[in-house]
């Protein structure tokens, strides 16, 4: 993992002290809040519906051991003994005092860890495939290209007064587990055809929120050396021509849909051919020193197949439908990446009691090299256990009630916190994703569905990555009450698509209903291996909409 | 710019606490973090005052966001009319261990509730 070096933990200490010295201002009355409410964004520092957030940044989802102690420590002394992992990749706690705040971020930097660049329109914390070294569909470990996009983007002089926020995820595997295509900036690693030369494919203007964009390939490959410049410019671009009138089409997105791809594309490579490279790109030698923080772990050479683990599979049926759905293939023999479930039954998606953050420490430390990953889908990975392992590290996560067999299925919810916290909500998300879970608790019948993706925001800045959920659910407001939209064939992987609204909006409780008919429908439709993204692209959205509209005008309780 | 439009009466006035983040209510003799303390402005006059105190004491910086809220009276105080208002009053819908609610002196009542 990624050690902060000398210079980088005194700049980390020193920002927490200009911030304790910021807060006692505030407290004794020497800045306003309109003074201070951009140094405490700058923090990570945001006013929630009950109380202060804040969010602190888990760079590229990968945290040790220490690390997820030590954010227990700070739920348990300073919060309400949870935290809330989020979409990207960031931890965000719901409850703190605003006169703590200093001693929170004293306590993360103890283990190297900020909430800088976690708000505000800068370039925020750097997201990666949550499998990164250790998919077998890799070319390379993205996470080296994402610390080092950090390094650079840290306080960046020229890209800390953006248009607006500004966000990139990088992917160094075929299949898109980091949703680059729904970001500002997406970089895919990968070989050049031929040469077989390592490089990136660069995507850009991608973005959800209030006008979603798929990111268009700005580069169809890079070479790795040049990647600081041509971000350099793309971002300098950005800087000069992103509308500053209008904060809802600030987005590079909406540049890049303006002017059109291809225009932007000439810009870009115009200042790219214009700036000086060399000074720009890293070092070889600093982007070597930065690889080395990610060499793998001290694998041990094992068989590729486990008698144990068969043993065991063969002996508990449980067991063996948590290793179907939770248990990723590693690329080194006789390992896996294991998921850790945030999404029990009827649980609020995402979070995570400090006890239970203690006991994945503790078996990440002994099973899994002390190493946690935070996925997009708000759940958690131990990245290397031991096929031989896999039993025991079940039993204890079912002792913890961590063994929830769903990881991809249609109980693996996405939700935002909504009304439920969020004070930008127009309606609540997680009250849905609960009803949602309990109405398809059933497990031989989520098997039985398959990899479907329900994504769930409480308000149109689509936190919660509703436009790209195979099922999104947008909660609004009308007359006074909270209702909801649903929208169909959304994707997130390499494959990204918008959804296609389906129909008119729907009180809370009419939710679980229309998802039942969208389902059933698949159920119905569906060739043999199909998954529902698939069907849905067959057959288009008329089949869905049909049994939805019967269900909205007719017997709302016809499939039950 | 144009006035922002005043809620309709009667009118309680809501802030956060500036140290902890709280939700606070305007009393009659400073902030209480109980709605049913909150003093109810019932008329135009009332309501005028209750703003202007809410932003004097956001200069003097004991609160962060005061803001009148259109309430309806019932026999436990002042509801929000609006449930956005309303679970602010109470804290999360599904974590009736924490926020307001939980401190036992007030039942969660009136928010819709998502029963499915
Ligand atoms: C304090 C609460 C939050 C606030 C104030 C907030 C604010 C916003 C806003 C205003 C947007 C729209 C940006 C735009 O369209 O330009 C947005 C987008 C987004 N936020 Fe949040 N958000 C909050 C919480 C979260 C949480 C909890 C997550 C993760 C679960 C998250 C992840 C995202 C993502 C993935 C997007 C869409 C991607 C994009 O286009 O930027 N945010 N957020
Ligand atoms: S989508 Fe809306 S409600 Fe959900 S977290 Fe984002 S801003 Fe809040």
């Amino acid at each position: 993992m990624y050690r902060y070096d000398e210079f980088d933990s005194r700049f980390v200490r020193e920002r927490v002290r200009e911030f304790r010295a910021q807060v006692e201002r505030r407290l004794d009355g020497s800045l306003t809040e309109d003074e201070f409410k951009p140094l405490r964004l700058q923090n990570g520092l945001y006013l929630q519906l009950h109380a202060y957030m804040l969010r602190i940044a888990i760079p590229y989802g990968t945290l040790s051991s220490r690390q997820l102690r030590q954010l227990a420590l700070i739920a348990d002394r300073y919060d309400r003994g949870y935290g809330h992992f989020t979409t990207r990749q960031n931890l965000q706690f719901n409850w703190p005092k605003l006169k703590d705040v200093p001693d929170i971020l004293d306590l993360l930097a103890d283990v190297e860890m900020h909430a800088i660049q976690t708000s505000g329109n800068c370039i925020r914390n750097v997201t990666a495939d949550h499998f990164a070294g250790v998919a077998a569909d890799e070319v390379e470990d993205p996470r080296p290209t994402a610390e080092l996009i950090r390094q650079w983007s840290s306080l960046h002089p020229e890209f800390s007064f953006l248009p607006r926020k500004f966000k990139i995820a990088v992917t160094g595997a075929e299949h898109d587990r980091a949703a680059i295509k729904a970001h500002d900036i997406g970089l895919r690693i990968l070989r050049r055809p031929g040469t077989g030369e390592i490089g990136y494919e660069v995507i850009v203007g991608g973005g959800l929120g209030r006008t979603p964009m798929i990111g268009k390939v700005v580069r169809e490959f890079l070479p790795r050396a040049d990647l600081l410049s041509f971000l350099e410019a793309i971002m300098r671009v950005y800087n000069l021509e992103g509308r500053r009138d209008n904060k809802f089409k600030a987005r590079v997105k909406i540049l890049v849909h303006e002017i059109g791809a291809e225009e932007f594309r000439r810009r870009v490579e115009q200042e790219f051919a214009a700036l000086d490279g060399p000074s720009v790109n890293a070092d070889p030698e600093e982007v070597k020193r930065i690889a080395a923080y990610f060499a793998p772990p001290p694998y041990e050479e094992l068989p590729e197949r486990s008698v144990k683990l068969s043993i065991a599979k063969a002996a508990h049926r449980d067991f063996a439908r948590f290793v179907e759905t939770n248990v990723f293939a590693h690329r080194v023999p006789g390992y896996a990446a294991v998921t850790i479930s945030l999404k029990p039954i009827g649980g609020v998606p995402g979070d995570a009691t400090s006890e239970q953050m203690r006991i994945i420490a503790e078996l990440a430390e002994r099973y899994s090299f002390g190493e946690i990953r935070v996925t997009y889908m708000q759940n958690l990975v131990l990245p290397h256990v031991r096929n031989d392992e896999l039993f025991a590290l079940w039993e204890a996560l079912d002792a913890a009630e961590l063994a929830t067999a769903n990881a991809s299925l249609v109980t693996d919810i996405i939700s935002c916190p909504g009304l439920d916290y969020c004070s930008l909500a127009t309606a609540r998300s997680i009250p849905i994703a609960q009803s949602l879970s309990r109405r398809f608790a059933d497990g031989a019948r989520q098997r039985e569905i398959g990899p479907l993706g329900i994504k769930i925001s409480g308000c149109i800045n689509a936190c919660g990555h509703h436009h790209i959920g195979n099922i999104g659910i947008l909660g609004l407001e009308k007359n006074g009450a909270e209702y909801y939209q649903l929208t169909l064939g959304g994707d997130a992987t390499e494959n990204a698509a918008l959804g296609e609204r389906l129909g008119p909006g729907l009180a809370a409780e009419e939710v679980p209903d229309a998802v039942e008919k969208i389902v059933n429908v698949y159920l119905q439709e569906r060739s043999v291996g199909e998954e529902f993204i698939a069907t849905y692209r067959r057959l288009g959205i008329a089949p869905f909409r049909q049994a939805f509209e019967k269900g909205v005008e007719g017997d709302q309780h016809a499939a039950h | 710019m144009a006035a922002p439009k005043k809620p309709p009466l009667p009118v309680i006035l809501m802030a956060n606490d500036l140290i902890d983040g709280e939700v606070v209510f305007r009393t009659a003799t400073g902030w209480s973090s109980e709605p049913r303390e909150a003093l109810i402005a019932g008329n135009a006059q009332a309501a005028d005052a209750l703003e202007a105190e809410g932003i004097a004491e956001m200069s003097r910086n004991k609160v962060v966001d005061a803001y009148l809220v259109d309430v309806v009276l019932g026999e436990n105080g002042p509801q929000p009319r609006h449930f956005r208002e309303r679970l602010r009053t109470l804290g999360p819908s599904i974590r009736p261990d924490l926020g307001k609610q939980a401190q036992s002196v007030i039942e969660p009542r009136g928010v819709p509730h998502v029963s499915l």
